[in-house]
């Protein structure tokens, strides 16, 4: 159903409409722009967006599938010339690692002090029941001073 | 042990702040260019006013600026006085008239004057397209061997030459230019 919406979307952002000599190019190429980030309006796809210059890498995007490039060799020729930035899905470098294992990261460091808490929830031992002793204290400064006990509470 | 664990909260909040702190002096639009180190891409583009092909070859050998314009760009406009000015000093600039109107680009030079040693006619974007960029004014560093130092997006004004531009052309770096 989302995959439906995005392509209804797809289909009204964009204004020119290329031909394809191939259902599978098709393909590529609608899953391709879905995934090339626009460089102008940043936060859009080149399939979302109007710019004159999302314009110009759909039309390079659908000029590269016909001439047989391979999507490995497209998304370098656009990382070449815009940088990673141009990728929503950037490759894996030191600049990208947080991006890529932050989530992983933060699951470990979650998982690791929800079970560091449960554990020293289950060390808590049971309340430990008042001796006769302590029970006749009780008993005596409940009795004895009444008016005190409250003031201090 | 637990009392400091009362402080975690705390501490996780002056953490999370800290990083949404910088993000606010970051600015989302200034990405770094793929071509800086790298050789500035080859072409053939007709010069602006004589027609005449140009190449690679033909615009490097010196330090320069290459100055990505087009009459459509209005702050391309604030910033062309300051690119006469630097002309002026002796600084080689190449304008890079892109996706525009040859007509209309030679019109606009005549009125306002001409701080470009050659303009490049990229009707299409092309080599636009091949350096990376994604809108105009843009300003690219080329060292004498043909190689982008430096990027700059947005207008060129005194500022951005004393303190990101100067230094590529030391020749010039000690006049100064006037504000």
């Amino acid at each position: 159903m989302i995959g439906l919406c995005m392509t209804v979307m797809t289909a009204q952002a964009v204004i020119e409409t290329y031909e394809f000599s191939d259902a599978d190019l098709e393909r590529r190429y609608h899953r391709l722009s879905d995934e090339l980030r626009c460089p102008k309006c940043q936060n859009q796809t080149i399939s979302d967006s109007n710019a004159p210059i999302a314009k110009d890498l759909r039309f390079l995007l659908h000029e590269q599938l016909e001439s047989g490039a391979s999507d490995d060799e497209i998304l370098s020729f656009m990382v070449a010339r815009y940088g990673e930035f141009v990728r929503y899905r950037p490759g894996l470098d030191s600049n990208t690692a947080l991006l890529w294992y932050g989530p992983l990261l933060l699951t470990l460091v979650t998982l690791f002090a929800l079970a560091l808490h449960l554990r020293s929830r289950k060390s808590v031992v049971a309340p430990v029941e008042p001796t006769e002793e302590e029970r006749e204290a009780l008993r005596a400064r409940l009795a004895g001073s009444g008016g005190e006990q409250k003031v201090r509470s | 042990m637990p009392r400091l664990k009362l402080f975690l909260p705390l501490a996780a909040f002056v953490l999370l702040s800290l990083l949404l702190f910088r993000g606010l002096s970051l600015d989302p639009t200034s990405l770094p260019s793929a071509l800086v180190g790298k050789p500035l891409p080859d072409f053939e583009l007709e010069e602006l006013h004589s027609g005449k092909n140009l190449s690679r070859q033909d615009i490097i050998g010196k330090p320069m600026l290459v100055n990505i314009w087009a009459t459509w760009c209005y702050s391309c406009r604030v910033e062309h006085p300051y690119l006469l000015e630097l002309a002026a000093q002796g600084v080689r600039i190449i304008g890079l008239n892109y996706k525009d109107d040859g007509v209309k680009a030679i019109a606009w030079l005549k009125d306002l004057g001409d701080p470009y040693a050659l303009t490049l006619a990229d009707s299409e974007g092309m080599l636009g397209l091949d350096m990376g960029v994604y809108g105009a004014p843009e300003t690219y560093v080329v060292d004498a061997n043909g190689v982008v130092q430096f990027r700059h997006v947005g207008v060129v004004d005194a500022q951005v030459w004393q303190s990101l531009l100067a230094e590529w052309f030391p020749e010039f770096q000690s006049k100064g230019v006037a504000q």
